[in-house]
């Protein structure tokens, strides 16, 4: 399990326990974080779980496989702390960890 | 007084539907009519993680049952709508209860085209649509079991992936000269064949199942051209039928599918019929960049249109105008496929398939209409961005794999 802090674009965080090796895109959709859709069900093949890590964990996150950058291609509000939520498992160590989601994906 | 929506199917347009409605500030009631047990979930993964048993049954929904719940859906699991009254505006349904509603959304999606030849009653002989479909093909599924794959389809091509990696033997037969040949080219079509010959599949293309025998309790697929291949299971992938007979039987316009405007709007005899609409597998619907009538088996047209629906049930009209977009995974191999490629008369294909990581661009005078994206996921960006310009590309520059895909994008 690993505490993963939602905050939506309206400001409103949501505290969410994630079980371990489950992801954060599924994180958030099991718990209808408003934001995320996970259209493709978390096969890296649609870039609408984009989500921007808070500043302060981005280095603390495993980095990027060259799929999941490029698919945020798709994702006209990358910026440097974006990430597609469906790459992301909770482990123990992300625990406390804050995302970002946006009003809407693409 | 508030309206009522009635969805009759219970997949990813109508779970769609559901949530965008809501979105949009639809206040009124929504009755989701589905002849299948579950919630809504996800079909992709039942031919591909699920099969294989990476995926728990539970991370399969759409949405959560609490979502359902928030947003006071009235969830009518296991119940089949089988009489409309277009004019009373009433849906009768087969646990004896009537249903009104002021909008009817046709999201009832289809189902798979039966395989007709003598013995196609065999129990080894199973279809891959729904979980139930899954559970029963479980049952088979096992190390060292033979399987027979009748169609070189997508759904036939990812279950064979899956079957390998489990230790089955696998037999694909194709009545065409290639596999993937309705969706794809050649080229394509002789990496995926090679891809599965690499792997131990015997895939016989050009030859069609003549009949399915029972010899002692085991399944034989005799093929037209007189080879006998004994199964333990069966798996039939021959294309998809969609549900439109009650809609048919309701006079609505029908025609490979329910056919709707832009709006999703169904219609009778070509004339508007207010509050019944259509999404996602089942509808016949016209494509702008295309100029033509399209019906696909996607689950990004499913949702698009879901979106479009609960606009125009709104009343915030939003013509649905998406390029497709498609996907299969099978072993290490990511298809990602943008545009309906039907009519091409050229090709360009960028890098080596060889590589295993190659592009074909696909073009109908001079325009670009498709790609097909293996292990190339940057093209498939590129194609999102370019097919919906229309605007003449230079096959010759698309194929030269040394220019970037971001000049190429600019």
């Amino acid at each position: 399990m690993a505490k993963i802090i939602y905050v939506a674009f309206d400001g409103v965080s949501r505290d969410i326990e994630v079980e371990n090796g489950t992801n954060l895109m599924d994180g958030a959709v099991d718990n209808m974080v408003p934001g995320i859709d996970g259209d493709c069900g978390g096969a890296c093949a649609c870039a609408t779980c984009h989500v921007h890590v808070d500043p302060s964990w981005v280095n603390k996150l495993p980095p990027m496989e060259e799929l999941e950058d490029t698919m945020l291609g798709l994702v006209d509000s990358r910026d440097e702390y974006s990430r597609l939520s469906c790459q992301l498992k909770a482990s123990p160590e992300l625990e406390g960890l804050i995302v970002n989601t946006p009003h809407g994906q693409h | 007084m508030s309206e009522t929506v009635a969805i009759i199917g219970g997949g990813q347009a109508a779970a769609q539907a559901i949530a965008s409605l809501r979105q949009q500030g639809f206040d009124g009631g929504i009755v989701l009519v589905s002849g299948e047990a579950e919630l809504p979930y996800q079909r992709p993964p039942l031919s591909k993680a699920f099969l294989a048993g990476e995926l728990e049954r539970a991370r399969l929904l759409i949405k959560p049952a609490e979502f359902y719940k928030q947003a006071e859906v009235d969830a009518r699991l296991g119940v089949r709508a089988t009489g409309l009254d277009v004019a009373q505006r009433q849906l009768q349904l087969d646990d004896g209860q009537s249903l009104s509603y002021d909008h009817l959304v046709f999201a009832t999606g289809g189902r798979p085209r039966p395989l007709q030849c003598p013995g196609a009653d065999h129990p080894a002989l199973h279809y891959l649509r729904t979980l139930a479909d899954v559970d029963a093909i479980r049952e088979r599924f096992r190390p060292d079991a033979r399987m027979v794959v009748i169609g070189g389809g997508y759904i036939g091509l990812e279950v064979t992936a899956i079957a390998v990696k489990h230790g089955l033997q696998v037999t694909v037969i194709e009545a065409a000269p290639i596999v993937l040949g309705r969706v794809t080219c050649p080229e394509v079509a002789k990496f995926y064949t090679a891809l599965h010959r690499e792997a131990g599949v015997d895939i016989q293309c050009d030859t069609c199942v003549d009949r399915i025998e029972d010899e002692a309790g085991v399944a034989v697929v005799v093929t037209t051209s007189g080879e006998r291949f004994p199964a333990d299971l069966i798996i039939a992938g021959i294309g998809l039928l969609p549900n439109v007979e009650l809609a048919e039987s309701a006079g609505l316009d029908c025609d490979n599918g329910i056919v709707v405007d832009e709006y999703c709007r169904a219609s009778v005899s070509g004339a508007d019929v207010p509050g019944i609409y259509s999404i996602g597998d089942c509808a016949n619907h016209p494509s702008a960049i295309y100029q033509t009538r399209l019906r696909l088996e996607s689950v990004h047209n499913a949702i698009e249109q879901g979106k479009t629906v609960a606009a125009t049930i709104c009343g915030k009209l939003k013509a649905y105008d998406q390029v497709p977009w498609f996907w299969s995974d099978q072993y290490d191999i990511k298809l990602q496929t943008v545009g309906i490629s039907r009519g091409y008369d050229a090709i360009a294909v960028r890098g080596d398939p060889e590589s295993k990581s190659f592009a074909v661009f696909y073009f109908r005078e001079k325009r670009l209409i498709a790609v097909d994206a293996i292990n190339r996921p940057a093209e498939f960006i590129l194609a999102r961005q370019l097919i919906p310009r229309q605007v003449e590309i230079s096959p010759q520059r698309l194929s030269d794999d040394t220019i970037s895909v971001k000049e190429l994008a600019a």
